[in-house]
């Protein structure tokens, strides 16, 4: 339990710390890095490490990578759908959100798969 | 050019502010959980789970739409634009998160994680700045060019 109240508040803080950031830079294009920070393994990378140990940390880094990847397709997929069919941003943002659950746990099954 | 602007800030209220700490929160305690329930396979994928974009998005449309209508304008279309291009900032950014990821999957091993983890963060950042400006410069080339050919068919139809 107090492990889990630990990630929830350096989560938060550092969550919230990437998103400041995000909203005093201009351009909007720069701004919009600041979505993708890794806030949530840097939150949790270094508890994982001390819990778990360095290999699982490495294992948790490799399927980051399909996570990045499903995120990329994601947003990019609301950034062409918001220009194009001019919907509001959280329903493209939530309509979409399946996006990132398909890429990221079918790529994380096709990897299985193939070792 | 890229700017600062720290006067945006105020323009979150405190429970905007709130909501974001209480999804990030949330967001990292739960791929804590799933780490530990399923593995590091699956809880590896949620560290790079959009976990704020969907709160950030809705914040972006509503700040611009409100600082338009302010200024006499209309505010809906410009908020849903202003959202569609930190999107596709964030896309550029989450390039740069599976840089991130390959540093700390590649050189975590038998080396100090706190430096690991700097080192993922730095070129986290070198290669998010990188593909923004790499996608910025493209993206100018290409309408200089279009300006070209355009000046040109105008120069032909004169003729």
């Amino acid at each position: 339990m107090v492990e889990i109240l630990l990630r929830f508040a350096i989560g938060g803080v550092v969550v919230s710390l990437f998103a400041i950031v995000g909203d005093i830079f201009r351009p909007k294009s720069f701004a919009g890095l600041f979505g993708a920070a890794p806030s949530i393994a840097l939150a949790t990378l270094g508890l994982t490490v001390a819990h778990n140990g360095k290999a699982y940390a490495a294992m948790e880094g490799r399927s980051m990578i399909l996570g990045a990847a499903a995120f990329c397709m994601y947003a990019a997929l609301v950034s062409w759908v918001g220009m194009r069919w001019k919907v509001g941003a959280l329903k493209t943002t939530l309509a979409l959100m399946p996006v990132w659950f398909v890429v990221s746990f079918g790529a994380w099954m096709l990897v299985r798969a193939t070792q | 050019m890229i700017g600062v602007r720290p006067s945006a800030l105020k323009e979150s209220k405190p429970h905007e502010y709130l909501m974001r700490f209480i999804f990030g929160g949330v967001c990292t305690a739960a791929a804590g959980l799933i780490a530990k329930k399923f593995g590091p396979g699956v809880g590896g994928l949620f560290l790079a789970f959009p976990a704020i974009f969907p709160a950030s998005a809705s914040l972006i449309e509503t700040h611009e739409k409100r600082r338009k209508e302010e200024a006499g304008l209309e505010g809906t279309q410009r908020g849903r634009d202003a959202a569609a291009v930190d999107a596709a900032g964030a896309a550029l950014g989450a390039i740069a998160l599976a840089a991130f990821a390959g540093v700390v999957w590649q050189m975590l091993e038998g080396r100090s994680a706190v430096w690991v983890i700097a080192a993922a963060t730095a070129v986290w950042a070198l290669t998010a700045v990188g593909a923004w400006w790499l996608r910025r410069t493209l993206v100018h080339v290409w309408a200089r060019k279009r300006r070209v050919a355009s000046a040109a068919r105008g120069v032909l139809a004169k003729r």
